[in-house]
């Protein structure tokens, strides 16, 4: 490894730096104002590109030459700014009061609606945009060729930097930034109108966020996955810099490019790992990150389960339900036992999450991690070590088990909206593993031939083993929610202070509460796996912790039934529209943003909340 | 010996320095106020006994034990309770099931993860609640209480640990002035029948002349004055920094 290698490799990871700083300011700037993590950022810097890969071009056969170029860039960044603008006025606007778990799905509802909208819009296909007139050459650097552009890139971030630093700086609107940022009362004792602020906000944010995408048309094309990897690596941004510094965000994304550039030497497949285990490191030794303050998060605003006294129809009503459940293989019908299978593991997976969520107030975005950790400890066990189920099954519920216990000790430090992002990025850097660890996991392929024993191979016997599985495992959290450390879990969501002052170990019992919900979780994709017959990367993925946050929503935070008919409603939704729209993400993103606007208490609670205004 | 000794206790937050050198000791069975006026650092000295900040400098011990570092937890089981300035209470749960889980912290049980919490100490917690007068709400959810029925919740859940010493923020503030009486009177007579040494901030001198039996008094962090209450009334260095404008005949019991 020579000089100039070494300098080339520091001059990219300095071009990536820029470019994921100046998505990144945007993301910082609008939590500082709002409060906000807005999940939908990434799909405006995806808008971005495809916009600026559409429009440049266009531009450019009117007249060839940078001033075309850049203009077309710029007017994209605009054009997202506006999206923003409707994205604030339509959405934000009405949840910046609610609950922050309320707020990350709503702007994930966002997410996947963008996500169909461009595909509508631009087509399904990559769109590579033209190179930048007058930067087509590349420049001897110590001997050796550096695309110019690049250089343009690197020089990109500070002058960004500075612009920002100006306007915070030197205009009433970024003094109100600020303020608002360091001192929500204080803006609203101004009595400045805080909705233009708010908007304006919004404005520059998206502005960045497209501005950021614009700018990557000449290095790589458009495409639709670009929302969620460049929105994972903003949240590591933001998370490190400190949640609402636009210097601390600035200096995480150096590290990060250089990270990224020289962690490709060491492991060559695996830089994500390299940048999420940076994060972890980060909030371990400083909780609010580099430049964040811990008073800036919101707090006491967790929303769950509230104690009510048990009735007998509680009962009654399970064991109906139960037994009618059990019947189900008599009708025969095969497809619906597949089905009603897949319901049940995700009632599971759906309430293991209700224990950190419901019970504990601890927003975690990444339980599809101990699904995953499940499925795979099952499959691995299978395809390795020639495991039979009765002993896959085990090795799943102990993989995931370990797993929680590694990630809840790291998370269990950290509280509101960096522990959601701390247990996503756990979760990424699992997806990471699965992904790019081909030898042992199959990569993207994953792994396939994960059968049932013979004697639970048919369709009725592994849906009666699943059915007992979940049922039991239910049954013991629910024992677990209403026992005295289900109540101190509830305690320290109440109060933490108060939960300290009599004498509860509130860090130890939550990292309790992460190992049994992580067990649980992992017990709920054992089972998956074999009803699937393999397991793949995507268990790991982002999607699969929103689902299971969705179904949360869709039956009720408050409640404990809420998961399980969440499930199923989520469940039975997704297969009878799946089928005749090529537009389901618009309407699963759709329907959670109005979920969250309009049925908060979800349908359990909303039924709940009717029959006793009754009474 | 006395029951808490504080030893030159400092914190400073930035720039502001919140509490300076500050020393003193509650006896069993006292009633002992600190006072000062808002942002004298009260509240941080609260915080550093009871274990929610880490002081910058001294010590702090409860029966000659040093507890400086010790965590809220550990204190609360070395016999410290407290009320917070603004009330502290399990708003999901019923107002019983708030005094439920001291006991149950108490006695151990935070990892039983079995039978029901609510089915626990019951008997014990509508006593304790009964002394504060909220027995009767025992049902409720606590998130539907006044905020004065909040606070004296708070004083039934701190005497659940079976307190050697209690501290109390602002205990009345937020109450209606028969209510404020009411809730002194009670403590004062818990703290001489129990043996409790108990330290209170207020800010209504009728309460802190008529309980106190020694008054601390706090000023940008140091302690300017100490003494009984007579003493301190007539302290000129305090009348001119703190209780200047008062007309000392409405102060007088
Ligand atoms: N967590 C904190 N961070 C920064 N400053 C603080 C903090 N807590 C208290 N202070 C400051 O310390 C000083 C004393 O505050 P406090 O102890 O709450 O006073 P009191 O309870 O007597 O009203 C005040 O100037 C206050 O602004
Ligand atoms: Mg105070």
């Amino acid at each position: 490894m020579d000089l100039s290698f070494v300098a080339i490799q520091a001059l990219s990871g300095l071009a990536s730096a820029s470019s994921l700083f100046i998505t990144a300011c945007g993301l910082t700037l609008v939590f500082g104002v709002t409060r906000i993590v807005n999940f939908a950022h990434g799909s405006l810097y995806m808008v971005g590109a495809f916009t600026a890969a559409t429009l440049v071009p266009w531009l450019l056969e009117f007249s060839f030459g940078p001033v075309s170029f850049w203009a077309g860039i710029l007017l994209s960044a605009m054009i997202v700014g506006l999206l923003g603008v409707v994205i604030e006025v339509l959405l934000l606007r009405r949840i910046y009061g609610a609950p922050e778990l309320f707020q990350l799905l709503a702007t994930f509802g966002v997410v996947l609606v963008l996500q169909d909208l461009v595909v509508q819009v631009f087509g399904p296909q990559d769109i590579l945009g033209p190179r930048a007139p007058g930067l087509r050459a590349p420049v001897e650097i110590l001997g050796r060729r550096f695309p110019s552009y690049e250089l343009v890139l690197i020089a990109a971030g500070p002058v960004v930097l500075g612009a920002v630093w100006w306007l915070l700086r030197r205009t009433r609107f970024g003094i109100l930034v600020r303020a608002a940022t360091q001192d929500r009362d204080m803006v609203a004792a101004l009595g400045v109108n805080q909705a233009l602020l708010f908007t304006g906000t919004l404005f520059l944010g998206a502005f960045l966020a497209g501005l950021g995408g614009a700018l990557q048309i000449p290095r790589v094309a458009a495409n639709t996955g670009m929302d969620l990897s460049i929105i994972a690596e903003c949240f590591v941004v933001t998370v490190v810099g400190g949640m609402g510094s636009v210097p601390g965000a600035f200096l995480a994304a150096l590290i990060i490019g250089q990270l990224q550039a020289f962690g490709i030497l060491i492991f060559p497949k695996s830089t994500l790992i390299v940048v999420f285990l940076l994060m972890a490191l980060v909030l371990a030794v400083r909780p609010s990150g580099f430049f964040g303050r811990p008073e800036i998060l919101a707090s006491g605003h967790a929303v769950g389960i509230v104690s009510r006294r048990p009735t007998p129809y509680g009962r009654m009503l399970a064991a109906i339900v139960l037994a009618c459940l059990a019947a189900l293989p008599l009708l025969g019908d095969a497809y619906l036992l597949k089905v009603a299978t897949e319901i049940l593991v995700f009632a599971l997976f759906a309430f293991s999450l209700q224990l950190l969520i419901g019970v504990g107030g601890l927003v975690s975005f990444g339980h599809a991690a101990f699904f995953g950790l499940g499925a795979y400890g099952s499959a691995l066990a299978v395809r390795w070590l020639g495991a039979p189920m009765e002993a896959a099954l085990p090795a799943g519920l102990v993989l995931s088990g370990l797993g929680a216990a590694l990630i809840g000790a790291f998370v269990v430090r950290l509280s509101g909206i960096y522990l959601a992002m701390m247990t996503l990025a756990a979760a990424q850097i699992l997806y990471a593993v699965a992904f790019q660890w081909v030898e042992v996991t199959g990569g993207d392929n994953g792994i396939v031939g994960i059968w049932p024993s013979a004697w639970a191979a048919p369709r009725d016997a592994y849906y009666w083993l699943t059915l007992i599985l979940t049922a039991a495992t239910v049954f013991v959290l629910t024992r677990v929610i209403d026992s005295p450390f289900g109540y101190t879990l509830r305690a320290a969501r109440d109060s933490e202070s108060r939960a300290e002052a009599i004498g509860i170990a509130v860090r130890q019992q939550r990292w309790l509460a992460f190992v049994l919900a992580g067990a649980a979780a992992g017990i709920a994709g054992s089972l998956y796996a074999f009803s699937r017959g393999s397991v793949d990367p995507s268990l790991l993925g982002i999607p699969t912790s929103v689902d299971a946050l969705t179904m949360l929503l869709l039956g009720g935070i408050q409640t404990i039934a809420g998961p399980l008919v969440g499930s199923a409603v989520l469940h039975t939704m997704r297969d009878q529209v799946m089928p005749v729209t090529a537009l389901w993400r618009l309407v699963l993103g759709s329907s959670i943003i109005a979920m969250v606007l309009i049925f908060p208490r979800g349908l359990v609670g909303t039924i709940r909340y009717w029959r006793e205004d009754r009474a | 010996m006395s029951l808490l000794s504080v030893q030159a206790l400092s914190k400073a937050f930035g720039g502001v320095v919140a509490a300076r050198n500050v020393s003193f000791q509650v006896e069993r069975g006292e009633m002992l106020a600190l006072i000062g006026p808002n942002g004298a650092g009260k509240s941080t000295v609260f915080n550093m006994i009871g274990g929610q900040l880490r002081p910058d400098g001294g010590s702090v011990s409860l029966n000659d034990k040093a507890i400086t570092l010790a965590s809220p937890g550990e204190r609360f089981r070395l016999g410290i309770g407290r009320t917070f300035q603004v009330a502290q209470a399990f708003q999901s749960m019923t107002v019983g099931e708030n005094v439920q889980m001291a006991l149950i912290s108490r006695s151990g049980e935070n990892h039983s993860a079995w039978t029901p919490a609510r089915d626990r100490h019951r008997a014990e917690a509508r006593d304790l609640l009964e002394l504060v007068g909220m027995h009767e709400a025992f049902e409720r959810p606590c998130s539907e209480l006044a905020y004065g029925d909040v606070k004296r919740v708070e004083l039934a859940v701190a005497l659940a640990g079976d307190p050697r010493l209690l501290l109390m923020d602002e205990p009345t503030a937020g109450m209606a002035l028969r209510e404020r009486a009411a809730l002194m009177e009670l403590t004062h007579s818990i703290a001489t029948s129990r043996g409790i040494g108990v330290l209170f901030t207020e800010h209504d001198m009728d309460v802190v002349f008529g309980h106190a039996s020694r008054i601390l008094v706090l000023l940008r962090g140091e302690i300017i004055a100490t003494g009984t209450p007579a003493e301190v009334r007539g302290n000129a260095r305090v009348r001119q920094a703190y209780l200047g404008d008062l007309p000392l005949t409405a102060a007088a019991p």
